[in-house]
């Protein structure tokens, strides 16, 4: 990791860390080591790099005192170096950006911390503030449900209660009842989600606000087993197992929204415009009802089974017109 | 060879923060070691130095002491250099915790981690273990910002910088990419996708993009500062014109079998047995686009039935004969 840290890279966190000492009075060498994401080595290398600083004209001195006796470290000295460097665009925008988007988060009963931290920020981060402006993230809030569910999930997060769903499944077309021990709220990619331990598929689910046709806070304590682990979201929400069925797919210039919307195992380009994309599926359900929706815009290549499959369910929804 | 560089810019930092008065070139050589005797090395390693400190946002001022004097000198003013004064209550401080971690693994994650590094260094304490309990934002809230758009770098340095950039772009059901010139005014998450907007050169008009259509990498095409927002523009309002749906201004009776089409009555007007069919219900809903909405019925299969109105009936038809061809 600090092997690749560049020269420019290092240098940020040298003037950082006189400040961090500064603010502070003195300073444990462990403490400060993690908050700089270093080892207690390379911390030392730093102090050590700082205290040798010098200037030779007009005469020669060294700007900076320090010491890290016993494990703590006191800066004694530091010239025009006491305060940090001012955020840059990049830093207040980031900050500034997630912060308004926090503020969109259904179920937040108090937004007062945040319109006063981003006002704070503004002021502190000045010109740099101003093309976080350019920069907009809106939290979907698919209707007023999904602002009352997430408020109750909240409610049962912090009373730690179980939740009944009736959650719907497009794929299979369903109205699905379960019970879910609630663990987090989670919004990504600007759509809310709750993640949870359903006691009907003994596993940890996802489950799109969205998506939720009615909840309730059950008046029993939530009581996710052992195994109930977080999924990391980090590495995408989606992941197909091994042994899910390979679905091929080619689809028109119409039909590429479907490489937007679904994880594909791959995409290729094919003429005019075209995509030939592969999806991996527990259940099949779903692509049959993808196919009939894309029409002439998307067409299954395999598994064989499947395409059957299709060409019998529009053939018996023709039947239906048929009079 | 590294450890050399940032000693060297670090005396450089050190030695303009503490001067008044502008130093020349000559001056700096002679107060920070590090740089070579030959000019023109030490030009071309002063020239990258000051590059390098102006990348991390060190105001670097150029200037002379007196009208008359011949060279240009430099200085950092400290005002300029410092974080202004910032105190943050407790809950604050545990919001900007969870602020910062929202852009884990996505394209401004160093750029926050770098700002809360620097917040801390102005001794705000921003430790998610120690700040939960003083937290407006309950735990198990995780707000998640992805930009796996590979267009998000350059278009975010491109509006951050006011450049205008080309690129070539495939729009919604076309075949070929097309070129496009760019002013871009801003960038903007909406329904999880990124989208930009600005100033189509080649359509004299504004434009909207979404950066999943992107073909192909996105160039700038124009010096910094030559991009002008104009005046009282919301970018999150052209986006969200440019991608709401159209209004439900239609309506549809359709017969869906009794137990399905879940998806069809959760927005329905209304729902009622259908006395001349066992089995099924007359459903009445709300639609807004035709094309979309037949091919959202087939979705259905032979659980929904569309009997009025007949345009969109034979939609329906039409469709599903396109399925079998």
């Amino acid at each position: 990791m600090s092997a690749l840290v560049t020269s420019t890279g290092r240098l940020q966190r040298l003037l950082a860390l006189v400040p961090y000492v500064m603010s502070r009075k003195s300073v444990g060498l462990a403490e400060t080591a993690a908050a700089f994401g270093v080892s207690e080595r390379e911390l030392v290398d730093d102090l050590n790099l700082l205290w040798c600083v010098e200037l030779r004209a007009p005469d020669p001195y060294c700007p900076i005192d320090l010491s890290y006796e016993g494990g703590e470290i006191v800066v004694s000295q530091a010239e025009s170096m006491g305060r940090p460097l001012r955020l840059a665009v990049d830093e207040a925008s980031a900050l500034l950006v997630a912060l308004r988007m926090l503020v969109e988060v259904p179920g937040l009963e108090d937004r007062s911390a945040l319109s006063r931290l981003i006002a704070k920020l503004e002021a502190a981060a000045g010109e740099a503030a101003s093309v976080s402006a350019q920069v907009a993230v809106q939290v979907d809030i698919p209707d007023e449900g999904a602002e009352r569910y997430a408020a109750q999930i909240r409610a049962a997060l912090s009373a730690g209660r179980r939740l009944h769903l009736r959650y719907y499944v497009p794929g299979r077309d369903e109205a699905t009842e379960r019970d879910v021990d609630p663990m987090r709220l989670h919004i990504v990619e600007g759509r809310p989600y709750l993640e949870g331990w359903c006691l009907r598929a003994e596993g940890m689910r996802l489950f799109r606000l969205d998506r939720v046709l009615s909840l309730d806070v059950l008046d029993v304590p939530a009581a996710p087993p052992p195994e109930a682990q977080p999924v990391d979201i980090d590495q995408g929400l989606f992941r197909p197992s091994p042994d899910d069925v390979p679905v091929v797919l080619e689809l028109s210039p119409a039909g590429r929204w479907v490489a937007e919307y679904y994880p594909c195992e791959s995409v290729a380009d094919l003429e005019d415009g075209r995509l030939r994309v592969v999806l991996r599926t527990p259940d099949t359900g779903w692509v049959r009802r993808l196919a009939l929706r894309l029409g002439e815009d998307g067409r299954v290549i395999s598994p064989p089974s499947l395409v059957a499959d299709i060409r019998e369910a529009a053939t018996a929804a023709l039947t239906n017109y048929v009079i | 060879m590294s450890k050399r560089k940032t000693e060297r810019l670090l005396g450089l930092v050190v030695c303009l923060l503490s001067t008044r008065r502008y130093l020349t070139a000559e001056q700096i050589r002679d107060a920070v070691p590090g740089y070579p005797e030959q000019d023109d090395l030490f030009k071309r390693m002063f020239e990258r130095d000051k590059e390098d400190l102006r990348d991390l946002g060190v105001p670097l001022e150029t200037g002379v002491n007196h009208p008359f004097d011949d060279d240009r000198g430099y200085r950092i003013r400290q005002q300029a250099y410092e974080l202004p004064e910032l105190r943050l209550e407790a809950d604050e401080a545990a919001v900007l915790g969870l602020a910062a971690r929202v852009w884990r693994r996505a394209e401004l994650a160093g750029a926050a981690a770098g700002a809360l590094l620097k917040l801390r260094a102005a001794g705000i304490d921003a430790d998610p273990k120690t700040l939960d309990e003083h937290s407006p934002v309950p735990q198990g809230i995780e707000p998640r910002l992805g930009t796996p758009e590979p267009a998000f770098g350059p278009l975010w340095e491109a509006v951050r910088d006011r450049r205008p950039v080309t690129f070539s772009y495939r729009a919604a059901g076309r075949s070929d990419p097309q070129r496009r010139e760019l002013e871009p005014w801003g960038v903007v998450n909406r329904h999880g996708r990124w989208y930009v907007a600005g100033w189509d050169r080649g359509r004299n008009a504004t434009r909207v993009f979404r950066l999943g259509r992107i073909a192909g990498p996105v160039k700038f095409c124009g010096p910094s500062g030559r991009v002008t927002v104009p005046d009282g523009v919301d970018v999150r309002e052209l986006v969200r014109d440019w991608d709401s749906a159209p209004a439900q201004e239609h309506t549809a009776l359709l017969r869906v079998r009794t137990g399905a089409g879940v998806g069809l009555r959760r927005h329905a007007v209304s729902v009622r047995p259908d006395d001349t069919a066992e089995g099924w219900d007359l459903v009445t809903t709300r639609f807004g686009d035709l094309g979309w909405f037949a091919d959202y019925v087939a979705w259905f299969g032979s659980d929904a039935v569309v009997l009025d109105p007949p345009d969109l009936r034979e939609a329906v038809i039409r469709h599903l004969k396109g399925v079998l061809a």
